[in-house]
């Protein structure tokens, strides 16, 4: 007999306990409470401590690190569930996690991994990631921060942009991309190394005012000789730059997860002003130009959230996916956006307001097409791994 | 000191909820279900004293297959194992009906306590707990705000209308908790791996040696004879105030009998 594989999209009951789980915290805690943090861009601190006790934090990582012993779909299902109601909120537990954490449990050494991981599993400490700099972020590659060996410490010079959850009361450290030398064939050698918070010489800007995510926080950094011990390297020497494009690689994924997180809550909210809000004596979403915007809104949530399914799935089998991530993220960002504007239309005046959440969704959708590689980045990945 | 959790699946309490027309109970399939959320406080306070005091939780629900699911999620907030009653025959239960049933099923069990929350989302009685204390020649410590446990007395806060009581019994005993209480845990998706491996007993009506003219319709000592569907909600009165306003609301509000 022929063995024969059908896919199935559906979530094993643990994964679907999980979403519920999310989705009830996101209801009950986050919803009631961000509106207000969002006008004055404040970060919701009170909100990531019980992020962190119901476990967010550690979902990916093994229970001997303080994890809960789940995998990256378990967190992406979090994110999603997030998204849908916050992307300030759900951006901090994705970059703290998949930015923060996961090169620390990835390429660190075992006595890095025992010190960092149960905080960060358990969201007491957050990590940032620094590889952007002011000079340029698509072409990561061209880093000018450096990293000098005196002895045994490394002497850290240079800046960094847009570092999500480094300046927070809860960030413990930075990792940086440096250049610590040149390479055999003449080019940059560039390494990541751990530098802790409130290292002297490490300055913190204050944050960007930013046209959404206004909850989460995003600082420049500057290092002025900023001394940290040699073994805060982060993996091998000169392996920075391919480390970096594996974190991003499964950070796709992530961010597609939440970029279909925010495509749902446009419908979502659509759904329920359209059936309620009434011209012309009945409600607009009787209206087939309302109606087919809404459910154009559905087509492109649920496509975004196959694609992420897909990308997430092959990862955890140990497949290549490169491709699939990339395809999730711009297909899922690209969702979101049109959600957004479309969620927007859909409420009128109202929802060029802040006290509908689709004013939120908007202002927040437009990031998910620059952060973690910008949309021509996801193209032109695509088309590289085509043959192209 | 072992506890025992009383918990019920109920249909979410923010969808619309229909009864059946054929025998006027409760369509269960047209909604999502959800665990009775004043059942959470329950579960809480159990996982809270059994940190303090050590022993058992077990989590024990009536109601058809799917109430499983609410086994399951008490079970990942961290109780130990559960008991479900299942049988066709329970169909169509009322209060009595049910505390029978409970009371029958504590009776195969080893508990110190048994707790509560005050009351359904769907049937909203507040009488189960004390009629399964009464079945059980229990004492019963109801409506507690604050509940602790000393050797074998168990003391409760409760607040009331005319200031608060202290009530004490010795063990076993039945409590029943209000949502004041504390603040339900979230299962953890550790506690969700975890509840997977947590035995679950199933026990039929024949196991517990009832007999179905006891229970469910047919054992009911209340029934449903008509229904109809709310009437939709009138529109407010508007007053204008003409210099007038102040006297104009206190007439309506005595007009209510409000004052
Ligand atoms: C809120 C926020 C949070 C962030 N968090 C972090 C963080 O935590 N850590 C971190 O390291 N970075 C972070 N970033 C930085 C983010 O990843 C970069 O902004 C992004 O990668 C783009 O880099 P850039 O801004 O320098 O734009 P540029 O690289 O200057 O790109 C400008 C435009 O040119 C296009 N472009 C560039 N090169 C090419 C090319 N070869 N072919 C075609 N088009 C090209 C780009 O697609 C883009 O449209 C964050 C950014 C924001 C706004």
């Amino acid at each position: 007999m022929v063995e024969v594989r059908v896919v199935d999209m559906r979530l094993s009951e643990e994964y679907e306990a999980l979403r519920k789980t999310v989705a009830e915290f996101a209801h009950d805690v986050v919803a009631p409470v961000i509106g207000e943090l969002y006008e004055r861009g404040e970060f919701p601190a009170d909100v990531v401590r019980q992020m962190g006790r119901l476990g967010l934090f550690g979902l990916p990582f093994p229970e001997e690190y303080g994890g809960m012993g789940g995998d990256y779909f378990a967190l992406c299902l979090a994110l999603e569930e997030l998204a849908r109601v916050d992307s300030s909120v759900a951006i901090t537990l994705e970059a703290g996690v998949s930015l923060g954490a996961m090169p620390i449990y990835r390429f660190g050494t075992e006595e890095q991994r025992r010190e960092w991981l149960p905080r960060l599993a358990a969201g007491e400490v957050l990590g940032a990631f620094g590889l952007t700099e002011p000079g340029g972020g698509t072409d990561a590659g061209a880093t000018r921060t450096t990293a000098v060996l005196d002895g045994d410490t490394w002497v850290i010079n240079g800046s960094k942009a847009f570092i999500t959850n480094s300046g927070t009361e809860f960030t413990g450290f930075v990792t940086v991309t440096a250049v610590t030398g040149q390479r055999p064939d003449g080019g940059k050698e560039i390494s990541s190394i751990l530098v802790p918070a409130g290292t002297p010489g490490f300055s913190v800007a204050p944050g960007y005012s930013k046209v959404g995510w206004r909850c989460s926080d995003t600082h420049e950094l500057s290092f002025t000789d900023v001394r940290v011990p040699a073994a805060n390297l982060v993996g091998e020497r000169g392996r920075g730059y391919a480390q970096f494009l594996q974190i991003l690689d499964e950070g796709r994924i992530a961010i597609a997860a939440l970029s279909t997180g925010l495509a749902q809550g446009c419908v979502d909210e659509s759904v329920r002003y359209a059936n309620t809000r009434e011209a012309f004596g009945r409600p607009i979403g009787r209206n087939q130009a309302v109606a087919f915007m809404v459910a154009d809104m559905e087509v492109r949530a649920s496509t975004s959230r196959l694609a992420y399914y897909d990308a997430a799935s092959r990862m955890l089998r140990g497949e290549p996916f490169k491709r699939q991530a990339a395809v999730a993220k711009l297909v899922a960002s690209e969702a979101a956006m049109d959600n957004a504007r479309a969620a927007t239309q859909v409420h009128g005046g109202y929802g060029f307001t802040n006290d509908y959440a689709v004013g939120r969704f908007y202002r927040d959708a437009k990031i998910l097409e620059i952060g973690e590689g910008t949309s021509e980045v996801q193209r032109m990945l695509i088309a590289r791994e085509l043959g192209l | 000191m072992n506890i025992v959790v009383c918990v019920k699946q109920v249909p979410d309490s923010w969808a619309e909820k229909k009864l059946n027309p054929s025998d006027s109970t409760l369509d269960r399939d047209s909604v999502d279900a959800v665990m009775n959320e004043l059942d959470e406080y329950a579960v809480e306070e159990a996982l809270v004293l059994q940190e303090a005091h050590g022993g058992e939780v077990t989590i024990l629900t009536m109601g058809p297959e799917k109430a499983g699911e609410t086994i399951r999620k008490a079970l990942s907030m961290g109780a130990d194992k559960g008991v479900h009653v299942v049988d066709a025959g329970l169909h169509g239960s009322d209060a009595v009906a049910t505390s029978a049933v409970l009371a029958k099923a504590l009776g195969t069990l080893e508990w110190d306590l048994v707790i509560f929350g005050i009351e359904s989302t769907d049937a909203r009685m507040s009488v189960v707990p004390a009629m399964v204390a009464e079945r059980l020649g229990s004492p019963q410590l109801s409506f507690a705000t604050k509940v602790d446990v000393a050797d074998s007395t168990v003391t409760i806060q409760r607040q009331t209308e005319y200031g608060f009581d202290t009530v004490e019994a010795k063990t076993p005993a039945v409590v029943s908790v209000v949502e004041k209480i504390n603040e339900p845990r979230y299962p953890s998706f550790k506690g969700i791996m975890a509840a997977k491996k947590k035995p679950v007993t199933t026990l039929t009506l024949a196991d517990l040696g009832l007999g179905a003219d006891e229970v469910g319709l047919a054992g009911s000592w209340s029934a449903v004879d008509e229904f109809a569907a709310r009437p939709p909600r009138q529109a407010g009165s508007v007053v204008k105030d003409e210099g007038d306003g102040g006297v104009k609301i206190a007439e309506y509000l005595a007009g209510q009998k409000f004052i």
